[in-house]
C-alpha cells in the first residue's frame, strides 16, 4: 500500500511551485506594465515641452494673453511675496546673529544675509511659494477648462490652444518668476535690517553699504539664471498638469496638487543642478 | 466683410452644394471598447439631421469625428467636399472656421465676459472686421438668442438655460455653413429646452446653416428635425422621416420614443 503523505508532498510542492510561478509573474506584469506607464509619461511630458517650444516661436503668438498672464503672475502673487521676503530676511538675521556674535562677526551679517538671500535662500523658497500659488493655479484653471470642454471650443474656434493657453503662461512664469524673486531678495534685506534693528541700532543706509561690501556679480548672476529655469519648469509642470487632466472634477484637484508636489520638487532637483555649475565658477 | 467674402458665403450656401457632410464606413474604437462600428451617413444642405440614440451610443464621438477633435480608426468623413481624415493641421483650422460646434456643457469661456466670448472666435475667424463691426456682430448675435442685457455678465452669472443660449450665440456669430449640436437641451427644463430647441430651428431658418443635431430629447427632435437616424451598438439602426420612427413596430425604437 502506498503511502499517502508520500503521495500528498509532491502535489502540495507542485501547487506550491505554480502559486509561485504565478506571482512572479503577475509581479513581472505589474511592474512591467508600470515602466511601461513611466515610459509613455515621459514621452507625453517631452513631446508637450517640444510642441510649446515649437509653438513659443511660431508666428501669431497670443501677446494680448501673454500680458494678462503677466498681470496675473506678478501682480496678484506681489502680496503673497512681500510677506516672504520680509519673513525670510527677519528669520535668517534673527537666527544668524547669535552664531556671530560668538565668532565676534556682528559686523558680517549684513553681508551674509544678502549673499545668503540673494545666491540661494530667495531663489528656492520664492519658487517654491510660485509652485504651490501659481503652478496649482495653472494646473486648477486648464484642468477645469479640460472637463468643461472649454479647450475643446478653443480648438474648434480655429484657435491653436496651446499658443493661447500654454505658451502665455510658461512664457509669462519664465519672465516673471525672476523678477518676483528679485523683489523678494531686495525686501529680505529690508526685513534683515529690521531683524538688525531688534536688538541693535543700524541705520538703513550703512546696513545697505555693508550687505553690497562683499558681494559680487558672480553672486548674483549664476542666482538670476537659475531662476529663470525655475519660473519654465513652474509654468510647464503646471499648464503640463492641467492640460492633460482627466474627466472629472477629481482630475481638477489632483492636477493642482500634483503641479504643485512635481513643481516643487523639480525647482529643488534644479537647483542641486545648478549648484553643481556655481561651484565650478 | 468685402465683397469677395460675402460672395463667397453666399454661393457656398445655396444649392450648388448639395452634399455638405458625407460619412462612409466610419469606425472609432478606444481601447477594446469599439464606439462606432459602421456608420454611414449624409448631411444634405439645408437640413437639420438628428441623431438620436442611447447614451454610449456614440453619438458625441460621431459628431467629434466630423471635426476633427478625434481621429477615426477607419472610413472617410468629407466635410465641404474635404477629407477630414487627409486635412493639415492649418488646413483643418480653415475647415473649423466653417463650422460651429454647441458643446453640450456650452463650454463658454469662465475669465472672459460674455462680450469677450462672443468676441474671442470672431476675431480669429473674421480678421477683416473692425472693432466697429465686431461689435456690432455681437450685439446681433446676443438679439438672436435674446440676451443682450446679458453682455457684460460672466459666465458663473448665468443660469443653464442662458449659457446654452450665450454658447449658441457664440457658435453663430462667426455665420458658419455647418452647425454641429452635442445634446443641445441636455440639464435644462422642459420650457428652455423648448426654447433652445426654438432657437435651433430659427438658425436655420435665418443663417441658412446645415445642422447635426445629437440628442436624446424626442421634442427636441420634433421640433428641429428634418430627418432622423438612430445609432444603435455603433450603427446606424434607422434612418429617415420622424413619423417613421414614431409609428415603427420595432421594440427598440418603441422602447426609446416611449421613454
Amino acid at each position: 500500500m502506498k503511502d499517502a503523505t508520500s503521495e500528498i508532498k509532491p502535489r502540495s510542492a507542485l501547487l506550491k511551485a505554480k502559486k509561485f510561478t504565478l506571482k512572479i509573474s503577475e509581479t513581472t506584469f505589474v511592474k512591467t506594465a508600470e515602466v511601461n506607464n513611466f515610459l509613455t509619461d515621459f514621452a507625453d511630458v517631452l513631446l508637450f515641452i517640444t510642441r510649446t517650444f515649437k509653438e513659443t516661436f511660431s508666428r501669431d503668438f497670443e501677446f494680448r494673453e501673454f500680458l494678462r498672464q503677466c498681470y496675473q503672475i506678478g501682480n496678484k502673487t506681489l502680496p503673497l511675496i512681500s510677506v516672504t521676503g520680509v519673513i525670510m530676511g527677519l528669520v535668517l538675521t534673527i537666527q544668524s546673529r547669535p552664531a556671530l556674535a560668538k565668532f565676534g562677526a556682528d559686523a558680517m551679517l549684513p553681508g551674509m544675509v544678502a549673499i545668503s538671500l540673494v545666491r540661494e535662500m530667495g531663489p528656492v523658497i520664492t519658487a517654491l511659494i510660485c509652485a504651490g500659488k501659481i503652478g496649482s493655479g495653472m494646473g486648477a484653471e486648464l484642468g477645469s477648462m479640460k472637463v468643461s470642454e472649454q479647450i475643446e471650443a478653443m480648438e474648434v474656434s480655429s484657435t491653436n490652444p496651446m499658443r493661447f493657453l500654454v505658451v502665455t503662461r510658461v512664457v509669462a512664469a519664465t519672465l516673471m518668476i525672476p523678477l518676483l524673486i528679485l523683489y523678494a531678495d531686495a525686501l529680505g534685506i529690508m526685513g534683515s535690517w529690521v531683524g538688525a534693528n531688534l536688538k541693535g541700532d543700524v541705520s538703513f543706509i550703512l546696513f545697505y553699504s555693508q550687505a553690497f561690501t562683499h558681494f559680487e556679480f558672480i553672486d548674483f548672476l549664476p542666482a538670476f539664471i537659475k531662476s529663470i529655469f525655475f519660473g519654465a519648469v513652474i509654468g510647464l509642470v503646471g499648464c503640463y498638469k492641467g492640460y492633460n487632466a482627466g474627466r472629472g472634477t477629481e482630475s481638477v484637484g489632483i492636477a493642482a496638487t500634483s503641479a504643485v508636489v512635481l513643481g516643487s520638487l523639480l525647482v529643488l532637483i534644479v537647483d542641486v543642478i545648478a549648484v553643481q555649475f556655481t561651484d565650478l565658477l | 466683410m468685402d465683397d469677395t467674402q460675402t460672395a463667397t458665403i453666399a454661393s457656398e450656401k445655396s444649392n450648388k452644394v448639395k452634399t455638405v457632410i458625407d460619412i462612409s464606413n466610419l469606425k472609432k474604437s478606444f481601447g477594446d471598447q469599439e464606439v462606432l462600428r459602421n456608420v454611414s451617413l449624409r448631411l444634405l444642405n439645408g437640413e437639420n439631421l438628428v441623431v438620436l440614440g442611447k447614451s454610449g451610443s456614440g453619438k458625441s464621438v460621431l459628431i467629434k469625428c466630423i471635426v476633427g477633435l478625434l481621429n477615426a480608426d477607419g472610413g472617410t468623413i468629407n466635410v465641404l467636399g474635404e477629407n477630414v481624415g487627409e486635412l493639415k493641421t492649418n488646413e483643418m483650422g480653415e475647415l473649423r472656421k466653417k463650422i460651429g460646434f454647441l458643446f453640450q456643457s456650452g463650454a463658454l469661456y469662465d475669465s472672459m465676459t460674455v462680450k469677450q466670448n462672443l468676441e474671442f472666435p470672431l476675431r480669429r475667424v473674421r480678421k477683416d472686421l473692425s472693432a466697429k463691426e465686431i461689435d456690432e456682430k455681437v450685439m446681433e448675435a446676443l438679439d438672436n438668442v435674446g440676451l443682450a442685457e446679458a453682455i457684460n455678465k460672466m459666465p458663473s452669472q448665468l443660469s443653464g438655460g442662458m449659457r446654452k443660449r450665450i454658447s449658441l450665440a457664440r457658435t453663430i456669430v462667426v455665420d458658419p455653413l455647418i452647425m454641429l449640436y452635442d445634446e443641445p437641451t441636455t440639464g435644462l427644463d422642459p420650457v428652455t429646452s423648448d426654447e433652445i430647441s426654438l432657437l435651433i430651428e430659427r438658425v436655420q431658418k435665418k443663417y441658412k446653416t446645415s445642422s447635426i443635431i445629437i440628442t436624446h430629447d424626442i421634442e427636441c427632435a420634433r421640433m428641429t428635425a428634418n430627418r432622423v437616424i438612430m445609432l444603435h451598438k455603433g450603427e446606424v439602426y434607422l434612418e429617415g422621416k420622424l413619423e417613421k420612427f414614431e409609428t415603427s413596430e420595432d421594440e427598440l425604437i418603441k422602447a426609446f420614443f416611449k421613454s
